[in-house]
């Protein structure tokens, strides 16, 4: 069984807008996926049904073994604690430190400090930041801050991680050290990455598996793809 | 342990926050305070018209006068057909016969310098009762009037029965402001939360993603709640004491007149402060958790 299966997935948002239309893909244990596609196409939406930011309105979404669909509410949090999610805008709390930031999460898990400092500790050296641990997110460039939030996202170990243009607001050179950063985690960490992208540069050099979404539909799915201009014809 | 560490980061947090946000906390503060104090002053008027509202239910008493010449045996079974009465306080009724009556006349009193030429004691003898229910008090005195050997049942009449049941107005209307003010309060303290929540909406939408559960995000803004309403209470409990019992001194415990007697502070400060207390604390919590909710949807 795939470790992430969406099965005639649909989802319409209350203003009428569909943003997935009869989604069906399964992605194994360790893979690591771009979703591309253009401004609007459903990129976004596929990742927050995945972290059950938003709901289905019709289909299955199975993470894991576990129906992220019928997840309760209440439920919501034990999901995301197996899944890191990296941001365009890094989504960082602009008054905690690095070391902070990336212990926040284990924090309100309850967990022991000599344990969290272990983490922290354990995903700074990943991310390359171990110097930068007592700095304020506004202290450092995007692409720092960007690693934050990669290590935020990977503190716990997640078998998920789930990157939503994570190279968006930064510069090539920045960009590719991001995406080695990442691709180390999923090497090292056997997590499974799906990225949703619009650099082209990145898709083509990584050459991985490639999803390609068309006003919500699936158009094309590719081993070791290039990234894929699609036009309506 | 784990509950420990998430309760002790709950107040931890909650406390900063107060800081944080020192001038919403404070608007939060001092409105808790303002109704808080309306809600004291509702509770004390309360306090007050209720005790004078037993007084009077007290002090008044049915006087049944007995027809003269009326023998012993028709005086008891008067009495049995007295105490046959629901409303009749069985304890209170008391026989007086016209010398009893004379007798606690003071002899200083014109009226027992007459009494006293008279050769005979024109007084009738009497039965003084107390009711249960004030209400009641004039149908108990007509069933009593119709009574054999009966000359006049005389009582606190209409004006004391209109006073009781007026305060009883106004004690209704009390106990529906202070319920009006809680809502108010909590009203106050729940949009003021609101402000300092949607400040730091941010950092709730990253706790949601980090997997945070609801609980522990909760927590700190129940505990914020709760501080809030405590510190705004505590204003209104100081006006509460010292302002009640500054009242009681300068008034001499009386209002207008003997008859309106005010509670003695120490019986109704005390309570009123654990009320305002309870009232605070519950009512910012309850406010803080209506305005954290909306947030942890989805």
């Amino acid at each position: 069984m795939a470790f992430i299966e969406l099965n005639h997935v649909f989802k319409t948002y209350s203003n009428g807008v569909t943003a997935l239309a009869d989604v069906n893909l399964q992605i194994n244990r360790g893979e690591f996926v771009f979703v591309i596609g253009e401004s609007g196409s459903g990129k976004s939406t596929l990742n927050k049904l995945l972290y059950r930011e938003e709901k289905v309105t019709k289909g299955n979404v199975m993470v894991g073994g576990v129906n992220v669909s019928k997840l309760k509410n209440s439920n919501v949090y034990k999901l995301r604690r197996k899944v890191g999610v990296v941001f365009q805008d890094f989504k960082l709390l602009p008054k905690l430190t690095v070391y902070e930031n990336i212990a926040y999460p284990l924090e309100t898990y309850g967990l022991d400090s000599a344990v969290i400092r272990e983490k922290v500790m354990d995903a700074v050296e990943r991310v390359g930041l171990k110097d930068k641990i007592r700095s304020y997110p506004n202290q450092l460039s995007g692409g720092e801050q960007q690693r934050v939030c990669i290590a935020r996202a990977i503190v716990n170990r997640p078998k998920l991680i789930i990157c939503d243009e994570p190279t968006g607001d930064l510069d090539p050179k920045m960009s590719r050290e991001i995406m080695d950063v990442i691709e180390k985690i999923n090497k090292e960490l056997e997590s499974t990455v799906i990225m949703s992208t619009h650099d082209k540069e990145i898709v083509n050099r990584m050459k991985k598996r490639v999803i390609c979404i068309h006003n919500g539909v699936v158009v094309s799915d590719t081993e070791k793809g290039k990234y894929l201009e699609y036009e309506d014809n | 342990m784990k509950i420990i560490r998430i309760i002790g980061r709950g107040i931890k947090d909650a406390g900063k926050s107060v800081f944080r946000n020192f001038s919403l906390s404070l608007a939060s503060i001092s409105s808790t305070a303002i109704t808080l104090i309306i809600v004291s002053l509702a509770i004390i008027f309360t306090y007050n018209v209720n005790s004078i509202t037993k007084h009077i239910e007290d002090v008044l008493t049915v006087i049944v006068y007995v027809e003269k010449g009326t023998d012993e045996t028709d005086v008891n079974t008067l009495k049995e057909h007295i105490l046959y009465n629901d409303n009749v306080v069985s304890e209170s009724l008391e026989y007086k016969t016209p010398e009893d009556i004379k007798a606690s006349i003071p002899d200083s009193s014109d009226l027992k310098n007459v009494l006293n030429i008279l050769d005979e004691n024109p007084l009738k003898s009497t039965f003084v009762f107390k009711v249960k229910d004030v209400k009641k008090i004039s149908d108990t005195a007509n069933e009593v009037r119709g009574f054999d050997h009966v000359a006049e049942v005389k009582y606190g009449e209409s004006v004391a029965n209109k006073l009781v049941s007026m305060l009883e107005v106004i004690r209704n209307a009390c106990v529906i402001t202070v319920i009006a003010l809680i809502f108010v309060t909590w009203f106050l303290i729940s949009n003021t939360i609101k402000i300092t929540i949607f400040s730091r909406r941010n950092e709730i939408s990253i706790m949601r993603l980090v997997g945070t559960s609801n609980t522990v995000i909760k927590l700190p803004f129940l505990v914020e709640g709760l501080i809030l309403g405590i510190l705004g209470s505590l204003i209104p409990i100081t006006l509460t004491i010292f302002g009640y019992m500054f009242f009681y001194d300068f008034t001499g415990g009386h209002l207008f007149s003997e008859i309106i007697e005010l509670v003695n502070p120490n019986t109704i400060v005390y309570t009123t402060s654990l009320v305002l207390l309870i009232v605070g604390g519950l009512v910012g919590m309850v406010g803080s958790l209506n305005a954290v909710r909306r947030y942890l949807k989805i």
